[in-house]
């Protein structure tokens, strides 16, 4: 059984992002606090802390998770991935892409989360319908957008993903008539 | 930030190592499950355990069981998603994927458990509040003060059971397993609350709730409706389980309708049950329930929205739970 | 990128444009979708500490002592502030200096800071603060706008228009009396508009700096970094020269962060006293405590109108429950009776308006400042006249618009109007004629339109300078670097800066830096607010950029021996248009010009043009250009529970020209979004019988709408390019949210015929209605009177017809009857 003292820092063995990371940190600091505090991944935000916004959502084991009410000490072993891990060598996720063209980021702070929520989405359902989409990100909020450009962004990754050269609709950029 | 206040933490791997570790530890120690009710609540001082007991790494607390006999085993540690998701609840247990999509939101629902809801902490306005809030009205009889600030006058606590899968599980008479120093004993959902906002488990300390029963289908079906502000992240104001078993010619033969978010345990409408037996589910039946059930629910003013319509919605709600049942949904 | 150019970019790029017009990514986008925009609390520095703030859990108190000796005492505490440590008050407006950084001798609401730790890390700094006692003597709370017209309760603070009055003004243009009585129709409402918050997901955090050279650093999540340099130089006593303000890229603002905020100063003073950098991010508690959001205002209106729909008169008063300090207030209070006038014509006017004091957090500017709860009453108010004179509500509104170029009876200058459009496009779009009455019961639609400024005429302190200014450095690398005071708070204004040095300049704005918001690097830019930030810096970058333009041309007029009208700039080239192999880099252009002049750079600046109004209280309203927009609602009323889905929404929105269309509507869906989340569900409300706290201040309970709550919204941008913006361009960030509320409460009535004269319209209002209904009662739900007051006498100003010359009839400069201006009501000046 593993067992840990309250007042002395642990060493925790993270994987994020695909690298192992060994830090040293007060046990009940949360996942949220090791990823900015400790390992600089500031790109996880934070709008509460206590799972009622979606803001730093994160994946574990490719799943969504509320950062801010994980413990590391139960995520030893387990797959961590940040914003940060979203993109490759290789440019940017489709979905970042998308984001991007559409203005789906607007202030940007909620984004990572929504970006790693709708990653998760995409990786089971390639091709999700709207009311997919407005259910898996259910648990992110956004203050600036509606909503609707996320939808929009979200749906042109998933076309881009089965044809590259899938265009977004000219009422979304440009409105209607 | 807000930050969590320190405490020691075990992981044990086996349910016995689990409940020996809880024994050992202080009384204030609390296990943990998902940790989307007990973390957020620490963050705000509700509790300060100087231990926890994290269940995460126990795999026999995982998992859902078809065990030949009929009934489907659901370990307390399966994620709220994986019981909404599994295709043997979803074709025999609709309702529970139901009432396990509607609970607050799919990212919580990859980290709460079917375990932690049904234990979920009784919820009020003037308790579910950062510190110094609370302070600024001298606390509560929930947590550190001696006043329920609800009902001034009252002796106790009228905190509300805010668990979407609690009314339905009662309903549907399930069974939960809870694990002691002293071996297991298996209860009925519904005999695992209290009627009072701050001791609402007649649970053991020291037990812990290692899986749920659902009762085998033989000809019955269940519904759960839910009333709240938004389509996500929402506790209920109301959530109404309801339950029937049918004989071949549509006959009622045995009912129940239970109602969440009214009163610090699950509300059964003792009434309802015999307004429904006997005939098929028709307006007229479905009316009459759903009236007694408006008699039986007594909300207080402690969640979102107004007594008054919080009252008003348990009528057109049980109705629609029914019309659920009779119409198959 | 920008695949879909095709024939939208076409259409769009009339007048030879290439880059204004085109939906193209902002310039911040990919730091945005990759997380590496740093926010204000995503900056650490080394030996940075941590600060908390102590607030007060009493509403309204005397402090008796402050105990910090503890706190102070503790290990890891480096610093503890209270409120003597920061005496000098400040505040927004020149007008009400009355906050200070840490209460001083009285605490005015819950969540009033006290006392100030700085320390090792947040979790030592929250357990001084927790060590801090403080010594209340309780003061009755005033917790409602009637508490604070009581003289009974005690004053919260000791200066204003009466005893817990803030401010209270009086304004009347031609004789109202005499227009109502020549109506055929005189209607009475009264209406209410709970307060709300702006709810930015990021909360707000800043980071003080303060160097052993005496110099100091602040970051901070702030829309107004130069009111934040002023009050800091004003409350720490050093020179605005030795301070330097950086706003970060805000997570949203909306109007929340428009405020010098207390924390902002604590942390500055905790760094002067420490030598170490100091970071405070707040919680979200917290934030809903720094608050300045929309005001709670009780409205009644009274209006003449004519058979065919038209205005005779109108009388408007306005209730705001201020909170506790004054904030933007007194523009708050004027603002709720300025813009009443711009939409459809009315010929006599009167507003009288107070603001009251409350132990609540402040109420300041949210998203349309004063402006949305107004526009609520008048367009449900018009939707009523529309029903009882038998008129269509878009037709009589298209029967009754005010012109383009007309002045007002409160002497506002209008300049293009594309409101008539706006209606047409809606209507159009949703069906309504076809539609509209012949809906399945429970469903219906409703129509609302309004009207916002494009910038403030006025700056917040008096002076003659610059509202923006922009500077432009050009590098010999072909680098085109931006500099402007300007605060992107997610609407894109670093974006439009680019997008418009890039059209005159003929090169990628993509490739274009843009540094903003930095007192020290970029020129003023007043802040982002009253959306001014397209228009003014707008404005500024253009003719910073022309100027910029006439200096590459000089130079290579000269080097090439061509004239100057010879040579073009464009698609990163220079190059002669009669001569077109004759074309060189965009780099070997700034060569040129940098060999001819020396370093290649320019500055501009925006002023905006003078305002006919006059008289005290004009200086709320006036704006270089307004927006306007229509909108029509679809809903759906479940009449067993009351609640309302909103189905769909139609919006049109004047916007002059769309700089970038695609950002434009995301600011359209983005106001239809938050005007949504006001009119169903978002309040900001306390338990008055329980000390006065906020009932919720969390993001769970403070219900801000879901994707679930979200309908297909959709969105036409009508261009009609007005003379005062730059290519045209009027705002987009707040005028789509105002016709929200009023056509959801218009569309309820459509669907089951109940009025619900307040917001949010949540569902026990309307069951309530529907059962008053059923038992034959009036079939609404809303405040039923408004409080008595003793108005002050107003301030009497003769519109244009009634030969006024803008000013009000007691200024001795005023002309009298037989003035210059003339004109009809609604009509172009004569």
């Amino acid at each position: 059984m593993r067992a840990f003292a309250p007042d002395q820092p642990v060493q925790l063995r993270l994987s994020v992002n695909g690298e192992l990371r060994v830090v040293s940190a007060p046990l009940h600091h949360t996942l949220l606090e090791v990823l900015r505090e400790e390992l600089g991944l500031t790109g996880t935000k934070h709008g509460c802390e206590l799972g009622e916004c979606g803001t730093c959502t994160v994946l574990v084991d490719g799943r969504p998770v509320l950062s801010c009410l994980a413990i590391p000490a139960a995520l030893e072993g387990r797959e961590i991935r940040t914003i940060e891990g979203l993109e490759s060598p290789r440019g940017l996720h489709p979905l970042q892409q998308a984001f991007a063209e559409l203005g789906a980021a607007q202030c940007g702070y909620c984004t990572p989360g929504f970006l790693l929520a709708a990653s998760a989405l995409l990786e089971e359902t390639p091709d999700p319908a709207r009311e997919e989409i407005v259910d898996a990100l259910g648990g992110n909020l956004c203050r600036c957008t509606g909503y609707l450009k996320i939808y929009e962004a979200v749906e042109l990754a998933a076309a881009r993903l089965r044809d590259p050269a899938a265009a977004p609709a000219g009422e979304t950029l440009y409105g209607e008539g | 930030m807000m930050r969590l206040p320190r405490f020691e933490y075990r992981a044990p791997a086996t349910i016995g190592e689990a409940v020996a570790a809880k024994a050992d530890a202080p009384p204030d120690a609390m296990y943990v499950a998902g940790g989307t009710d007990l973390y957020p609540n620490m963050k705000r001082r509700h509790q300060e355990p100087g231990a926890l007991i994290a269940l995460h790494a126990v795999e026999e607390l995982r998992g859902i069981d078809d065990g030949g006999d009929g009934e489907l085993t659901i370990g307390a540690m399966t994620t709220l998603t994986e019981v909404r998701r599994d295709p043997r609840v979803r074709s025999t247990y609709p309702a529970l994927s139901e009432a396990c999509r509607l609970i607050s939101t799919p990212i919580l629902q990859n980290m709460g458990t079917l375990g932690g809801n049904l234990l979920l902490d009784t919820r009020c306005n003037y308790y579910d509040q950062n510190y110094d809030w609370r302070r600024s009205i001298d606390f509560c009889m929930k947590k550190d003060g001696s006043i329920c600030w609800v009902a001034p006058s009252s002796p106790r606590c009228w905190a509300v059971q805010s668990a979407d899968s609690v009314p339905l599980l009662v309903a549907m008479g399930a069974e939960v397993v809870l694990a002691g120093t002293d071996g297991e004993r298996r209860v009925p959902v519904a005999a695992l609350y209290r009627d009072d906002g701050i001791l609402y488990l007649a649970k053991q300390r020291d037990e812990l709730l290692t899986r749920v029963h659902l009762p085998a289908p033989d000809g019955w079906r269940a519904a759960y409706r839910k009333v709240r502000r938004r389509g996500a992240f929402d506790f209920p104001v109301l959530g109404v389980g309801a339950w029937a078993r049918f004989a071949e010619d549509g006959t009622v033969e045995d009912a129940r309708v239970v109602l969440g978010g009214v009163g610090s345990a699950p509300e059964v409408v003792e009434a309802a049950g015999p307004a429904l037996v006997g005939r098929p589910l028709d307006d007229g039946s479905i009316a009459a329930a759903a009236a007694l059930a408006w008699k039986a629910g007594r909300p207080l003013d402690n969640t979102d929205f107004t007594i008054s319509w919080r009252k008003e919605m348990i009528r057109p709600t049980v109705a629609r739970a029914l019309r659920d049942l009779r119409d198959g949904r | 990128m920008a695949k879909a150019d095709g024939p939208h970019r076409e259409a769009r790029a009339d007048g030879g444009l290439r880059v204004v017009g085109r939906s193209l990514p902002k310039v911040d986008a990919i730091a945005k979708v990759t997380g590496r925009t740093r926010f204000a609390d995503d900056l650490f520095l080394p030996r940075m500490l941590h600060c908390k703030l102590l607030r007060s859990t009493s509403p309204h108190a005397e402090i008796r002592a402050i105990d910090v000796s503890r706190a102070r005492s503790m290990a890891g505490v480096a610093a503890v502030l209270v409120g003597r440590d920061l005496p000098i008050p400040y505040g927004i407006l020149p007008v009400s200096q009355d906050e200070h950084a840490l209460c001083l001798d009285k605490v005015r609401f819950i969540g009033d800071p006290v006392a100030a730790v700085a320390a090792v890390d947040e979790e030592t700094a929250e357990q001084a603060c927790r060590a801090i006692e403080v010594e209340y003597a309780e003061l009755d709370p005033v917790a409602s706008i009637e508490d604070a017209l009581d003289a009974e309760d005690p004053r919260i603070h000791l200066y204003g228009d009466g005893h817990n009055v803030h401010k209270a003004v009086a304004l009347e243009f031609g004789d109202v009396d005499a227009a109502l009585a020549e109506a055929d129709l005189v209607l009475e409402d009264t209406f209410f508009y709970e307060g709300n918050t702006h709810l930015p997901m990021e909360q707000h955090a800043a980071l003080a700096e303060w160097r052993p050279d005496g110099k100091l650093t602040l970051w901070s999540s702030t829309q107004t970094p130069h009111y934040v340099h002023r009050a800091l130089a004003r409350v720490l006593e050093v020179p605005a020269a030795r301070i330097r303000v950086i706003a970060t890229p805000n997570g949203g603002g909306f109007g929340g962060k428009s405020d010098p905020f207390n924390h902002e100063i604590v942390v500055a003073e905790l760094s002067r006293r420490t030598g170490r950098p100091v970071k405070i991010c707040l919680t979200r508690e917290e934030v809903f405590y720094c608050h300045r959001g929309r005001h709670p205002v009780l409205m009644w209106v009274k209006t003449g109108f004519r058979k065919d729909g038209s205005i005779t008169g109108m009388h408007f008063r306005s209730y705001l429950d201020g909170g506790a300090y004054g904030s933007y207030g007194v523009a708050s209070t004027y603002y709720t009776g300025a813009l009443q006038t711009v939409t459809y014509p009315v010929p006599a006017y009167r507003f009288e308006g107070l603001r009251a004091f409350t132990n609540k957090p402040p109420c300041g500017p949210k998203r349309g400042h004063g402006t949305p709860q107004p526009r609520f009453a008048l367009e449900a108010h018009v939707d009523k006249a529309a029903e009882r004179l038998g008129l269509d509500p878009a037709e009589m509104r298209l029967a009754n618009l005010v012109a383009a170029g007309s002045v007002t009876a409160n002497y506002i200058k209008v300049g293009s109007m594309g409101l008539g459009a706006c209606i047409d496009k809606v209507v159009a779009a949703s069906r309504w004629r076809e539609r509209r009455g012949k809906l399945p019961a429970g469903r219906g639609l409703g129509l609302a339109c309004g009207s916002y400024l494009s910038g403030a005429g006025l700056p917040i302190y008096w002076n003659a300078m610059p509202h923006s200014g922009v500077q432009l450095k050009l590098d010999r690398g072909g680098g085109v670097t931006v500099f402007c005071g300007s605060t992107d708070i997610g609407q894109g204004s670093d974006s439009i800066l680019a997008y418009i040095v890039a059209e005159v300049l003929g090169v990628d704005p993509l490739e274009i830096d843009v540094v903003t918001a930095d007192t020290t690097l970029t020129p003023v830019d007043l802040g982002s607010y009253s959306s001014r930030v397209t228009l003014m810096s707008g404005n500024a970058a253009l003719q910073a950029a022309e100027r910029a333009r006439e200096l590459l041309v000089e130079a290579l007029s000269a080097a090439w021996k061509v004239p100057a009208n010879r040579i073009a700039l464009a698609d990163g080239r220079a190059l002669d248009v009669e001569d077109p192999e004759r074309s060189i880099p965009f780099a070997d252009a700034v060569v040129i010009a940098e060999a001819r002049f020396g370093t290649v750079g320019t500055v501009g600046s925006y002023t905006p043009p003078s305002s006919p109004g006059r008289y005290k209280g004009a200086g709320v309203g006036p704006s270089p250009a307004y927006s306007y927009s229509a909108a029509v609602v679809e809903v759906t009323v479940d009449a067993e529970t009351g609640e309302t889905r909103v189905e769909e929404v139609w919006i049109a929105h004047d916007i002059g020209r769309a700089i970038n269309p695609v950002v434009a509507i995301g600011q359209v869906e983005g106001s239809v979004y938050m005007g949504l989340g006001e009119a169903l569900m978002e309040e900001m409300t306390y338990r008055g019988n329980r000390n006065v706290v906020h009932r919720h201040p969390s993001l769970l309970e403070y219900k801000s709408p879901t994707t679930h709550e979200m309908c297909p919204i959709h969105t036409f941008l009508i261009e009609d390019p007005d003379p005062n913006g730059p290519f045209g361009a009027k705002e987009v960030g707040q005028g789509p949210l105002l016709p929200i509320p009023p056509a959801v409460v218009n569309a309820i009535h459509n669907a089951v015929g109940v009025r619900i004269d307040e917001v949010p319209v949540t569902p026990q209002k309307v069951l309530a209605a529907l059962k008053r209904k059923a038992k034959g009662e009036e079939a609404r739900e809303g405040p039923v009177d408004v409080p008595e007051f003793p108005w002050p006498e107003p301030v009497r100003v003769p519109p244009p017809w009634a030969g006024g010359d803008g000013r009000a009839t007691d200024d001795p400069r005023h002309i009298g009857a037989g003035g210059v201006r003339g004109g009809v009501p609604g009509g172009v000046p004569a």
